[in-house]
């Protein structure tokens, strides 16, 4: 496939300033690029790294040098503003505990992030609307989190990232605090996505989440360890639909 | 997508959210709504008051018409200290010789009344008697008018009436509800005052109640028939000059003065020896006095205001580290640091002017309980209620921009992994 470079990182680093004279270098140099349509897991043990990766990745955080370069735009060097702009328009979040508004029922969890974008009420609503159905949670467009199960409210979450029609889903350990029946359902979810046309990149430690993925870069000491497509293990019945 | 669009919609979901975070803390909230409401209250209850109490004045002092001012030995007012009490005391009574140079040289008065009261009197008709609270006046032909008294029934007083001093009696409303039965008119009765038989011709138009004190328990002789009765140096005597217009209003009471001051032999260069009294001068001496009190009370409440906006500051510190997960979240979907910003600082605007609005209903409810007391008009300080709600959002401002910068400075990424 001849697809467009999404992600293109470049000798990446991130050094942390601990006070005094001491520095932790939590990225020494990373280089990775991930095209549209891949579905890429990112893995390494807690201190790795893989933690920072993910956020100059999902723009939360910008490299203390290095390029990173987003559709071909250079975000390293981006102010506050800018990179929220890029985090709304082009990333989706997934995060392992949802991170939903505890107060407001899914649909308005879904509008968020078309209300920074700018978008009228109306087509806020159609939109979220849509993005719940697409989710499988068309009915429950009015619970709040606490009147859903773990697994809706981490549809609830996939719904609010797709929301905006990101370039990127980026999911930190998605299933991470799911069972693993509904970790599955999710995991299902993305290869859904995925094969809709999404641009998948996960983070996770776990080897049986990251097998659903169809390329892997394991980070360890704050360097690319490897990179590689792998084979699929498992093909999710909805990517034999398609 | 236009950028007031984007203000818009930011705005509203910033007053949404601000409002289901004062929901959800309600105990919290209100709390500290508290000192706000007090605050707002007591500004607004004694504005609220005071526009009562001159409501009552204005009403009251109406006894006089327009362009009408009134010579008196004392000052009518307040002020009158026990300094000032004591430079009143050597006073001389305004005799009828001293009244009847002013009216008879005074050139630029429509009218000019003349009246001297007797007061704690006991009026009998029949078997039936007022309690011992009812005042008679003296008046001349003038004296009804310049009063702004207007008889409802009957007749007022003429000139024959007074060059006769022909007993005669034109009474108050009040009197003739407790001496008559309504089937009887009154006019023709004869009653009796301090031994004295006089026969009623007039009845006047009511005239209601000024500050609790009511208006409408006297009754009117001819000044003559008065001088007969208590002698001409019973009391002294009010001149009421009605100016011919307001341009020559100021000239009248020159005018007056200097005839009066001739009159009762003032020498030149020493202050007057009697009084003057307009509604005009009531309202401004009212509202010189209330001042003071108002800018007390203004003072104290800008006090509580400032100590509730502390609270505030504090509540929403409070609430910006609660909620530091909630900002890491809008933070990674998308909100930049003045959505934060914006949504932090409404939060503490609704919450003050939550607090403002019920001080304000509040202190016009308890403000206007004179009013209700005392049958007067109810009184809404708009301009009050509009300041009181413009402070309270200057307080949100203030005090809520400190947690609101400190809101939107939060890293998202430290944000999103507090607990």
């Amino acid at each position: 496939m001849d697809n467009a470079v999404v992600i293109n990182i470049q000798q990446i680093k991130k050094m942390y300033d601990m006070g005094g004279a001491e520095e932790v270098h939590a990225l020494r140099g990373v280089n990775v690029e991930i095209r549209k349509n891949e579905y890429v897991a990112i893995m390494g043990p807690s201190g790795s790294g893989k933690s920072t990766l993910m956020n100059i990745i999902g723009c939360l955080d910008t490299p203390t040098s290095g390029l990173y370069e987003f559709n071909g735009v250079n975000v390293s060097e981006m102010n506050d503003n800018q990179l929220a702009k890029i985090r709304n328009k082009e990333i989706g979040f997934v995060f392992q505990t949802f991170n939903l508004l505890a107060r407001s029922d899914s649909l308005h969890n879904v509008e968020l992030p078309l209300i920074y974008g700018g978008i009228p009420a109306a087509e806020r609503k159609r939109l979220a609307t849509e993005a719940l159905e697409q989710v499988g949670l068309g009915e429950r467009i009015h619970h709040k989190p606490n009147e859903l199960s773990g697994g809706q409210r981490q549809r609830v979450a996939i719904a609010r990232a797709l929301v905006n029609k990101p370039s990127i889903l980026l999911a930190d350990e998605p299933t991470g605090n799911l069972d693993s029946k509904t970790g599955d359902e999710i995991m299902n979810l993305f290869a859904e996505l995925h094969n809709k046309g999404n641009t998948v990149i996960l983070v996770t430690h776990e080897e049986y989440i990251a097998e659903h993925a169809h390329r892997i870069i394991r980070v360890r000491d704050g360097l690319v360890a490897s990179d590689e497509v792998v084979a699929r293990v498992k093909i999710p019945a909805v990517a034999a639909a398609v | 997508m236009s950028k007031t669009l984007f203000e818009w919609s930011n705005i509203r979901e910033s007053f949404a959210m601000a409002l289901s975070a004062i929901r959800t803390n309600k105990l919290r909230s209100a709390l500290t709504l508290v000192g706000i409401i007090v605050g707002v209250f007591s500004i607004i209850a004694v504005m609220t008051a005071m526009g009562v109490l001159r409501n009552s004045i204005e009403q009251g002092m109406t006894q006089l018409g327009a362009n009408t001012f009134q010579i008196q030995k004392f000052p009518s007012g307040f002020d009158s200290g026990p300094e000032m009490r004591r430079r009143l005391r050597n006073r001389k009574d305004i005799t009828y010789e001293q009244a009847l140079q002013v009216r008879d040289k005074v050139t630029l008065a429509d009218a000019i009344g003349l009246e001297i009261w007797q007061f704690g009197l006991t009026m009998f008709w029949q078997d039936k008697k007022t309690n011992p609270n009812i005042s008679i006046a003296g008046e001349n032909v003038d004296g009804v008018a310049t009063n702004n008294w207007i008889v409802d029934n009957g007749r007022g007083l003429n000139q024959e009436d007074i060059d006769k001093a022909t007993n005669v009696i034109i009474l108050g409303v009040n009197i003739v509800e407790k001496l008559f039965p309504p089937q009887v008119n009154p006019i023709g009765e004869r009653v009796r005052v301090d031994g004295e038989i006089y026969q009623v011709i007039g009845v006047f138009e009511k005239k209601g109640s000024a500050l609790g004190d009511n208006q409408d328990n006297f009754g009117v002789i001819p000044i003559t028939a008065y001088f007969q009765k208590y002698g001409k140096r019973a009391r002294s005597i009010n001149i009421m000059v009605k100016a011919k217009s307001p341009v020559v209003y100021d000239d009248c009471v020159e005018q007056s003065r200097a005839i009066l001051r001739v009159a009762r032999g003032v020498p030149p260069g020493q202050d007057d020896d009697f009084s003057y009294f307009s509604n005009e001068g009531i309202i401004e001496q009212f509202n010189d006095i209330t001042s003071k009190f108002r800018m007390a009370v203004f003072g104290i409440s800008s006090i509580a205001l400032l100590a509730a906006g502390i609270g505030i500051m504090n509540i929403m510190l409070v609430s910006v580290t609660e909620r530091t997960r909630e900002i890491g979240i809008r933070k990674a979907i998308g909100a930049r640091r003045t959505n934060i910003l914006t949504q932090f600082i409404l939060e503490a605007i609704v919450l003050s002017e939550i607090g403002g609005i019920i001080g304000i209903l509040v202190g016009i409810l308890a403000g206007n309980s004179l009013a209700i007391i005392w049958s007067l008009p109810v009184v809404i300080p708009y301009d009050w209620a509009v300041i009181g709600f413009v402070i309270c959002s200057i307080i949100g401002i203030v005090f809520g921009v400190y947690p609101a910068w400190k809101a939107s400075n939060l890293d998202p990424i430290e944000s999103l992994r507090y607990e």
